[in-house]
């Protein structure tokens, strides 16, 4: 695209999804892939791009929790606490998480490596318990593998 | 995911590793798209329908509803139409759907086209939870490659019917896996739920007549005009047709998803597949059918997995979930965690459901502190009643449903922790406090 | 026509119709929160929950279309039970203070509350606790006493076009707010204070600044219906009198008038508080040596129609212009140009409706 600023990428990425009917939702997926978050002026190029109220793109942003208005981090890290991960428990992976990286669940370490959050269900439940880094889900997982796992990134 | 091997007929995992999904000849060196070449040249939109009635098959997606009933009610003058996969998968336990989508793309996509041409619909949309990277890539690949291999696009197999398919991605919302919710989240809006009527058939996407079908339901329909009804109805039981992808879960010696003909007693199923418990525990309850469904307790596990043999002992097939839960397991903290789902889930549009789910998750987790009372208990059971008959739409209606099903079955243990036995306190239920009080303060209230 | 049986009553409905409407249209009252007939439909707050024979599930009035041979029970045991749980979660998760409440008279949960014999609820927790926005000079945003009817939100996309607000968040912490938060003056903020929203909402979530703390609402008088003098649309009004004073003007829903559902604009709702103003002129002055005093009326026209005469008489009409203001009546207006044009026979005449 030949762009630099992260504001043009937005732009771009309103461009390329402009007439189409329902965009607003694939737009808000792109940009965040984009920038790792939805910063506020993201938002506002989006709302203007497709003719949207600004109202309705910030509410929709705050509905879905895959979307994030704040920076976080390089990695999230997302925990699941469902019924069959809280059953074989997911608890202590938690715990060793947090202990490794010394961060509580809604925060990210110091040096913005890692944000840690909580999730519903991610569908390995014959493999729990299980986490979600970024894009890739880890399952089978105990206090040892999980660090492990942490220190590979 | 862990895929369990059965002996048995297969018909949604007919293809699960024995073809590379991400290659369509293979997919069509078994067969693939003949039922869809079949459809469009042999046979009149009304004649699949009926196939499909006659199949006995029925919504995968948790609610059972008939699917050739469904196709029926779309409206038929309209000038578009859609046809809509739900492969939201956010009932927890449940990984059945990114089997299919992963394993056998093309199977969901023939389904897909043939309930299009069923239906008069020229459009799909397969909205895939956003945690489910790797399906979405799957499915985005198998939709090219149909397209180049002409069983998407214009003039299907020479007839003038065209069928064009879209993947969206969800973005973490359990209550997208509603239809009206689903709707309102590819429109781009906030996913909260429509009332109905109008239903989807009348008015759904962009106001269009609009069919919403879970993965499973979608890919058995290839497999219905391949061999006919009569051989689909043959499978499983009387009211309960074909087969289902159970997904067995939690403390069991073996744990993954398998397809099984209705009928298998939930026992059967966890001894046979799942290997029973291990050494020395006991079974305290399962958990069956998802979140959102009944617990049962193990004088009910010799019921037949059927839509009917569990409903008369007011349980639910749900999503084909079979949750085993020991009894090392603490009963109130695994309560807790569920009704924190539903509080977490809620989209806040109706009032029971909004402040009803956060509160029933209040009360649990008092009541698992050892603060609870009875009065506690008659309220849960009161406020759970009313979100059944009241709440907006299903989330609301169901999320108290497996409070009120343990309350019926195991009171036993609610009363003894109101009782005032708070010396012993239990661990596991003070670390799921702390886990889910942290989460609330750090949920985002107000002021990014 | 739709025969059905609502509370035991056989009537007739007009197709089409909802059982909220084919009730009211019978005389049969269902209590309401986020039904509004000028609004697009929600059927969210589940306080209008009827039992219809047949059903699983109490059906929402508002929404429910009724049908041929239906029975209807609008206040069964059942119904009241859940709206007085409904009411029990609302109150639960409210700001209590009626005491000191502007809304509290017209408050619709208060009413709701009081008719159902809520005085507690069993489902007290926690609660929304956001800050009370007191942030321009018209109207105060406590969401603490929101209930999430989603009026503010739609009278504002619908009757203004102006979706200032959208619900933020999602489940328990549900509300409404602008984009990105943001305060009702800031440059993104698109709201023009014409209080729309705040004339929706059943609770005392969206209330007006203007005489806060001054007045309750059981107190006014009367509502005198008038015609807003602030522009050429014609705006229908009341205004609500305590004493010899405007407390607040409330829109004339009879429908009679040009604002269709009551919409008035900022200077129509808000624009009242000249009329009492210490410094407002309420006699006519006339300048003498450099100093204003006080006349009377016949003094002052009598002063006015000589000038004019005299200056027409010399140097012909349109040596004079007249100028009329926007806060006279339309027919006052129309006297003042009839003035300028049939006696003085002058085109030179103007408006100030360019506000
Ligand atoms: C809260 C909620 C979540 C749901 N989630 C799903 C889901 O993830 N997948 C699904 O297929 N159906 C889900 N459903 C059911 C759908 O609303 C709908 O009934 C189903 O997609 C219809 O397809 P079927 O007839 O093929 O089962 C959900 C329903 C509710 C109320
Ligand atoms: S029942 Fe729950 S999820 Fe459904 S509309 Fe009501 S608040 Fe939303
Ligand atoms: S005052 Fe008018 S413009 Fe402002 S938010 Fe309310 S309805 Fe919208
Ligand atoms: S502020 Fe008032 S009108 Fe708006 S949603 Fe809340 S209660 Fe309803």
């Amino acid at each position: 695209m030949g762009c630099c600023q992260p504001i043009d990428k937005v732009t771009a990425i309103v461009e390329q999804y402009k007439g189409e009917k329902g965009a607003l939702i694939p737009v808000l997926h792109a940009v965040q892939k984009e920038l790792g978050y939805l910063p506020k002026d993201a938002l506002e190029t989006i709302a203007a791009g497709l003719n949207i109220p600004a109202s309705e793109v910030y509410g929709t942003t705050t509905f879905y929790t895959l979307f994030s208005t704040k920076e976080k981090a390089e990695n999230i890290i997302r925990v699941c606490e469902s019924g069959p991960c809280h059953v074989s428990g997911y608890q202590k992976v938690l715990e060793a998480i947090k202990e490794e990286l010394n961060i509580e669940v809604g925060e990210a370490t110091e040096d913005k490596k890692f944000y840690l959050e909580m999730t519903a269900c991610l569908g390995v439940c014959a493999e729990a318990p299980a986490i979600m880094i970024n894009d890739k889900t880890y399952v089978n997982l105990t206090p040892e593998k999980v660090k492990a796992l942490l220190a590979s990134f | 995911m862990n895929y369990i091997e059965t002996d048995g007929v297969k018909i949604v995992l007919r293809n699960f590793g024995k073809i590379d999904p991400l290659k369509v000849e293979e997919y069509v060196a078994r067969g693939g798209y003949e039922s869809l070449k079949k459809a469009l040249t042999a046979m009149t939109p009304e004649a699949v329908i009926e196939e499909v009635k006659a199949s006995g098959l029925r919504g995968r997606g948790g609610a059972g509803f008939p699917t050739g009933l469904k196709w029926s009610f779309t409206k038929k003058d309209a000038d578009q139409k859609y046809i809509v996969c739900n492969a939201d998968e956010g009932e927890p336990g449940t990984a059945k759907d990114r089997l299919i989508m992963t394993g056998d793309p093309h199977g969901l996509i023939e389904g897909m086209a043939i309930a299009g041409y069923a239906i008069g619909a020229t459009k799909g949309f397969i909205y895939c939870r956003g945690e489910y990277t790797t399906s979405i890539n799957t499915l985005n690949h198998a939709i090219n490659q149909a397209r180049e291999n002409g069983f998407l696009g214009e003039n299907l197999f020479g007839t003038d019917f065209t069928f064009n398919l879209e993947v969206r991605s969800g973005a973490g919302a359990y209550v997208c896996g509603e239809e009206t919710a689903l709707i309102e989240s590819i429109e781009g809006h906030r996913g909260m739920p429509r009332f109905k009527p109008p239903f989807p058939g009348g008015a759904g996407l962009w106001g269009k007549p609009t069919v919403v079908n879970n993965v499973e339901t979608l890919a058995n329909v290839p497999v219905i005009l391949d061999k006919g009804a009569d051989w689909y109805k043959s499978i499983g039981t009387e009211k309960s047709a074909g087969t289902k992808i159970f997904i067995l879960c939690g403390n069991l010696r073996n744990t993954g998803a398998l397809e099984l003909p209705f009928g298998m007693t939930v026992r059967e199923v966890m001894e046979t597949y799942g290997g029973g418990l291990l050494t020395g525990r006991d079974l305290q309850m399962v958990h069956l059918g998802g979140a959102a469904s009944g617990i049962m307790p193990p004088a009910l596990i010799d019921t037949p997995l059927t839509y009917e043999d569990l409903q008369a002992v007011g349980q639910g097939l749900g999503s084909g979930v079979i949750l085993a839960i020991d009894d090392q397991k603490d009963f109130m903290s695994y309560i807790c965690s569920n009704t924190h789902f539903f509080e977490h889930e809620s989209c806040g549009k109706c009032t029971p459901c909004r402040e009803g789910t956060a509160r029933i998750n209040e009360i649990l987790h008092r009541i698992a502190a050892g603060d609870g009372t009875l009065e506690d208990l008659d309220n849960l059971k009161d406020l759970g009643e009313m979100m059944q008959i009241s709440a907006l739409c299903g989330l609301g209606q169901a999320a108290p449903t497996p409070v009120l099903t343990s309350l019926e079955h195991f009171m036993d243990k609610y009363v003894e922790a109101v009782s005032g036995k708070k010396n012993e306190v239990n661990e596991e239920a003070v670390a799921t406090e702390a886990i889910h009080k942290s989460y609330y303060e750090a949920a985002p209230i107000k002021l990014d | 026509m739709i025969n059905l049986t609502i509370d035991g009553k056989q009537v007739q409905a007009e197709s089409g119709m909802t059982i909220l409407q084919a009730a009211k249209a019978n005389g049969i009252e269902i209590p309401t929160f986020c039904y509004d007939p000028a609004l697009s439909k929600a059927g969210a707050c589940r306080i209008c929950v009827v039992e219809v024979e047949g059903a699983r599930l109490l059906a929402a009035a508002c929404v429910a279309p009724i049908y041929e041979g239906m029975v209807v029970h609008t206040n069964s045991e059942k119904v009241q039970k859940s709206r007085r749980i409904n009411l029990e979660l609302l109150w639960a998760n409210h700001n209590q203070d009626c005491l000191t409440c502007e809304k509290a008279g017209e408050c619709k949960l208060q009413e709701l509350c009081y008719k159902y014999g809520v005085t507690e609820s069993r489902f007290e927790g926690k609660k929304r606790n956001l800050p009370i926005f007191d942030d321009n000079p018209f109207y105060i945003r406590d969401y603490n006493k929101c209930i999430n009817c989603g009026k503010c939100i739609r009278a504002c996309q619908e009757i203004q076009i102006n979706e200032t607000y959208d619900f933020v968040d999602r489940g328990f912490n549900t509300h409404p707010d602008t984009a990105y938060r943001v305060d009702l003056m800031a440059k993104e903020s698109p709201c023009v204070f014409c209080g729309n929203c705040v004339a929706v909402c059943p609770t005392g979530a969206l209330t007006s600044k203007i005489n806060r703390g001054t007045f309750r609402t059981w107190e006014v008088e009367k509502k005198v219906k008038t015609t807003c003098t602030y522009c050429g649309c014609g705006c229908g009004l009341e205004l609500n009198v305590i004493g010899n004073k405007v407390v607040r003007v409330t829109p004339d829903l009879s429908g009679t008038t040009p604002n269709e559902h009551g919409a008035l604009c900022t200077k129509g709702r808000f624009g009242f508080d000249f009329i009492n103003r210490e410094d407002r002129l309420t006699n006519p002055l006339i300048k003498e040596n450099g100093k204003f005093r006080k006349a009377s009326w016949e003094e002052a026209l009598d002063l006015i129609a000589s000038k004019l005469k005299g200056i027409a008489d010399v140097n012909g009409g349109n040596s004079l212009m007249f100028l009329s203001s926007a806060r006279t009546t339309n027919e006052e207006n129309y006297l003042m140009q009839k003035l300028s044009r049939a006696v003085f026979k002058t085109n030179n005449v103007d408006h100030c409706a360019r506000l």
